[in-house]
């Protein structure tokens, strides 16, 4: 059986599309091939940042001949339908059959498909790959209309048989398929035939152009580490850097090279983000001291003088990068050291966060009251959590974060720390983003935590007002990956509050300083409004309180809001709801599981919810708990039609002496007994106690069933029972809503 | 190969010049007007347009008001010299020809690492984008390297190759000088020798200063009005000429105000006087006059059109 070489040549291919391109490539020629009926043993994709290529083996030397029987319309059937049937099948009138069938006589078409040879598939598999390619961004070149991701120069394709290779004859836009290709760039320009797989490689090691990124990698890595530890130094480990780093060269050669003294002092952040955005160069440091001393660049040729030229040339560019850097830097410490960093902020008033949202500077206003008003609940010194958040975006308008936006927060501990600011305020400069992904550290810091709560929230709060929620795929604020990261910096830190009433303070908050009322005038409103909310807990009646008085004050923006905050609210903790359904199932607490606890009081704290979910997800692990369920619902069936039948609810007080049964009387101690451990168990918000109680009552509710006829004779025993199940409801229903768990 | 040195400045670009001469492009002139980008020079923006063949090289002293530093910053200066060349169709070796005029600057292509590195060029304010590289020599960029995609929200067919050297980058590495005001201007050698100093501190301080603080906002804002407006007079004005008779689409003298308009604002927005939010509307505003002139160019015969093809089209 023959294997199979392409290999599609270019112009340098965008180090990051790669990877992609050569997965791509691979599945949709195998993919073309399977569906034209051939088969193989083995593919395997490979990218430089010349080429794609792909190397499949034990491919089959022709597809199968095929024969296919299908049934058309009846004789004599309209005009129309017969057409359709000739076209969906490719045959003409005389080529179909007509049979006899139940109904009479109907046309059948038999369609015989003779195998085609490999080659010829896989030209036109090939063709197709290459003309649709899924490339993020394409172009033309020349006076062409092919697209490519930068312009395609030759086409490898042969077919490897004992007997040697042949060309697949393919023509895309006047690229000729053939057998010859090129090495690196400076190292081995010339063109070479190739015979098979094995000898494209050797002959392309020959050329100087390593085919397998992986083993690019793999040296590059390799050479920096031994080149690093030869002087008691380390390379930073950065993945994603090597990885594109393999993609920018087909010859890679390690070079290590100094960074000027003037430098060393620059914080190691500034260090490692200029040389690797810049100049895609790995930070090599010293594990003694912690500092960046030195880079390594990786080449993509050897050279006469040992890259000496090379490695110069790379010093001087990274030298008059970092004095661009050092001049941020001590610009950005000489004005915080002056002014402070509420004065680096000041220019944030300009800058615009959404347009219905105000400026950036406006946005930090409203974060900083709600860190002072979530400070309690996560046990932070409020002031420090006002002035956290205060300081907290300062560094946005530092020149360092203007050039390099990927430092903001880091530039923002330092600056804090230089402005003499508490740790805790320096570091919740750094960590109030966090967590940004779903495996990113959560921060616990209590200042820190006040300040990323109150950042999320309010981002949310905010585009929930303003009706810019994600839809289907669309998520531009990233406001899942915000209430992702609200979830998690509640359950890490155990933070116990009502979620609700923040979002509906931080909704009041954004309309009245949006409103035209006074500064002073929106000041009283939300201090008025806060305090309450905290007295009554309800959103409503505050509200009313605070119109009622201010009615005359408050514009037209102001009207409706009650409803308009209360919709807005429900709908944002029904976002936070599903966030956490996502979270919770990756930890193999179910769907219906959340959904019963849902119905329970308080679901807008989420860790409080997510206890309950946990402790109940737990009990239906057990045996024990999975048959209770199932206990539950076999006495709430029969509550229910009894209910429904009788026209009354049996939640009346049981009576042991009507029990008749061992069984029943068993049942009316074992309730006893769970209802005496349940009850402090909930006071106490101790679900895994209440739970396992609840568990106990499986045993005596199976005997019950198994030995009690429910519906008695006598007419007081048979209500007696009733009501026995009505408590097992009621008990079982104290933790969670089992009725809306499944199956 | 054994290659000599460039000495100065003007050498290397002598050097270009009489390399993408001998490669068959049109030498042409700097065009004399302010603007921030060789890619400005109508032999680019409005060349690359339509389906007439064409290859251009030229210097094009460029403005960036913004990167003005008094003379003082090693690197930036608010004045510089870029070196563009432009083919259409772009040739299938332009990549090898580019590396050519390297050598042909004293590159030593066995010595030093080349390498494209992906970067897409995009100029809102002319409704353009290419893909291509920026191409780095040992991790300096040293040129940028398109092929147009789209100019003025037309496709380019067929497409340009665009090359965009930075020419005091660019020297002064190849001079291995540290501070852009201490390279050669002319033969170091010479009588009477200029360094770039000599040539440019005294203009890069007046125009700083200029750029910075004192250019009458209001009276930009005025001319930048009126750059739009005439511009739009102009394209405005039916095709045949009334004195004439002939059919004259004055694509060129209305793509001046549209680079009349970008300077404009790239000096307002040196003044600071450019929020934001309204950066964007001026942009978007340059964008739909530059729109409008390669809309009109390609009514022109340099352009492409034809009485012919203008027939058959209606």
């Amino acid at each position: 059986m023959p294997d199979l070489l392409i290999e599609l040549f270019s112009e340098e291919i965008p180090a990051r599309m790669q990877k992609r391109a050569g997965e791509d490539l691979k599945k949709i020629v195998t993919d073309g091939l399977v569906e034209a009926g051939l088969t193989y043993a083995s593919a395997a994709a490979f990218t430089t940042p010349r080429r794609l290529a792909l190397t499949i083996d034990g491919l089959t030397e022709e597809s199968p001949n095929t024969r296919e029987e299908r049934k058309g319309p009846k004789v004599g059937a309209p005009e129309k339908a017969v057409e359709g049937f000739l076209r969906s099948t490719g045959l003409s009138m005389e080529q179909l059959e007509v049979r006899d069938d139940k109904k009479g006589q109907v046309y059948f078409a038999v369609i015989e498909k003779q195998g085609r040879p490999a080659a010829d598939i896989v030209a036109e598999v090939l063709e197709g790959a290459i003309r649709n390619f899924p490339w993020p961004k394409s172009m033309r070149w020349g006076a062409g209309s092919l697209r490519w991701v930068r312009p395609l120069h030759s086409i490898l394709c042969i077919m490897v048989r004992e007997d040697g290779a042949t060309v697949v004859p393919l023509d895309v836009d006047g690229i000729i398929s053939g057998d010859t290709t090129r090495g690196h760039r400076f190292m081995g320009p010339d063109a070479f035939t190739v015979t098979s797989f094995e000898d494209y490689q050797t002959k392309l090691k020959r050329a100087s152009v390593v085919l397998d990124p992986a083993e690019r990698a793999e040296t590059i890595w390799h050479d920096a580490t031994n080149m690093a530890f030869a002087q008691g130094l380390e390379v930073v480990e950065d993945r994603g850097l090597l990885a594109e780093v393999a993609g920018l060269v087909e010859w890679p050669v390690v070079l290590m090279g100094n960074i000027d003294d003037q430098f060393l002092e620059l914080p190691p952040e500034v260090l490692q983000t200029s040389m690797k955005e810049h100049q895609k160069f790995f930070s090599v440091r010293d594990p003694k001291s912690g500092k960046i001393v030195k880079f390594v660049t990786v080449a993509n040729r050897e050279t006469t003088d040992n890259g000496a030229t090379i490695l110069a040339g790379n010093q001087k560019v990274l030298a008059a990068r970092l004095s661009d850097a050092k001049f941020f830097w001590e610009n950005d410490i000489r004005a915080v050291a002056r002014e402070g960093m509420q004065a680096m902020a000041a220019p944030l008033a300009n800058v615009t966060f959404h347009n219905k949202l105000g400026s950036q500077a406006a946005r930090i206003d409203r974060i900083a009251a709600l860190a002072r008003a979530l400070a309690p609940a996560v046990a932070a010194d409020a002031d420090q959590a006002e002035l956290a958040a205060r300081v907290a975006k300062a560094d946005l308008s530092s020149e360092m974060v203007y050039e390099f936006p990927e430092l903001q927060g880091i530039m923002g501990r330092y600056y804090a720390l230089r402005a003499d600011l508490p740790p805790a305020v320096a570091d919740a400069c750094r960590d109030h983003y966090s967590p940004l992904g779903p495996s990113d550290d959560v921060p616990t810091d209590p200042v820190s935590v006040a300040v990323a709560l109150a950042d999320k929230l309010d981002t949310l709060t905010g585009f929930w007002a303003i009706d810019e929620k994600p839809t289907g795929s669309k998520d531009p604020y990233a406001l899942r990956r915000a209430a992702l990261g609200v979830v998690r910096l509640l359950l890490t830190n155990d933070v116990r509050l009502s979620l609700s009433q923040f979002i509906e303070l931080q909704q009041v908050r954004l309309s009245v300083l949006n409103s035209s009322a006074s500064d002073e005038l929106a000041a009283q409103l939300l201090a008025e409004f806060a305090s309450e909310i905290a007295q009554h807990g309800v959103f409503g009646t505050a509200l009313r309180t605070i119109q009622d008085r201010l009615d005359s004050d408050i514009d037209e923006d102001m009207t409706g809001l009650g409803d308009k905050v209360e919709t807005a609210s429900a709908d944002l903790l029904s976002f936070f709801h599903d966030r956490l359904k996502v979270f919770l199932r990756d930890e193999g607490v179910r769907h219906d599981v959340i959904d019963a606890c849902l119905a329970m009081d308080g679901a807008d704290d989420i860790t409080l919810l997510v206890t309950r979910a946990r402790a109940l997800q737990a009990v239906l692990d057990t045996e024990d708990g999975a048959n209770l369920i199932q206990g539950f619902k076999r006495a709430n069936n029969i509550l229910t039609q009894a209910e429904t039948n009788d026209g009354v609810e049996y939640s009346f007080g049981p009576d042991i002496k009507f029990a008749e049964t061992d069984e029943e009387k068993a049942l009316f101690a074992a309730l006893d007994t769970a209802e005496a451990a349940i009850k402090p168990a909930m006071q106490d918000e101790d679900f895994a106690a209440a739970m396992s109680a609840m568990a106990t009552l499986r045993g005596p509710v199976d005997a019950f069933f198994e030995a009690v006829q429910v519906n008695a004779d006598n007419d007081i025993v048979r209500r007696n029972r009733l009501n026995l199940l009505g408590r097992i409801r009621v008990i079982c229903l104290q933790v969670a809503d089992l009725t809306k768990i499944d199956g | 190969m054994s290659m000599d040195k460039p000495r100065s400045f003007q050498d290397i670009i002598l050097r270009l010049q009489n390399y993408w001469a001998s490669k068959g492009c049109a030498v042409l002139q700097p065009y004399d007007m302010e603007v921030g980008a060789g890619t400005f020079h109508p032999a680019t923006t409005l060349r690359s347009l339509g389906s007439q063949p064409w290859a251009a090289a030229y210097v094009q002293p460029s403005r960036r008001p913004t990167d003005g530093r008094y003379g003082e910053n090693p690197n930036r200066l608010q004045h510089y010299y870029q070196y563009q060349v432009l083919i259409k169709p772009s040739p299938p070796n332009l990549q090898e020809l580019y590396l050519g005029s390297l050598e042909a600057i004293g590159i030593d292509m066995d010595l030093h690492d080349i390498r494209f590195v992906e970067d897409d060029w995009e100029s809102p304010t002319l409704g353009a984008w290419g893909l291509g590289w920026e191409v780095w020599c040992d991790g300096m960029e040293v040129s940028q390297f398109t092929y147009f995609q789209q100019v003025g929200g037309h496709d380019c067919k067929p497409v340009s190759g665009e090359l965009t050297y930075g020419l005091e980058r660019l020297a002064m590495y190849v001079l291995g000088v540290d501070h852009v005001m201490d390279m050669p201007y002319n033969d170091p050698d010479t009588a009477i020798a200029l360094k770039y100093g000599d040539v440019f501190r005294q203009t890069e301080a007046e125009y700083s200063r200029w750029n910075f603080d004192v250019a009458d906002t209001a009276v930009l804002l005025k001319h930048f009005e009126e750059a739009e407006a005439e511009c739009q007079a102009i394209l405005d004005q039916p095709y045949e000429d009334p004195k004439t008779g002939k059919r004259i689409v004055m694509a060129h003298p209305a793509y001046d105000q549209c680079i009349k308009a970008s300077h404009l604002f790239n000096l307002l927005d040196a003044r600071g006087v450019i929020s934001v939010t309204e950066r964007q509307a001026y942009i978007g505003r340059v964008r739909a006059l530059a729109k409008k002139c390669a809309d009109a160019f390609v009514m022109t015969e340099a352009g492409g059109w034809t009485p012919e093809a203008a027939e058959q089209a209606s």
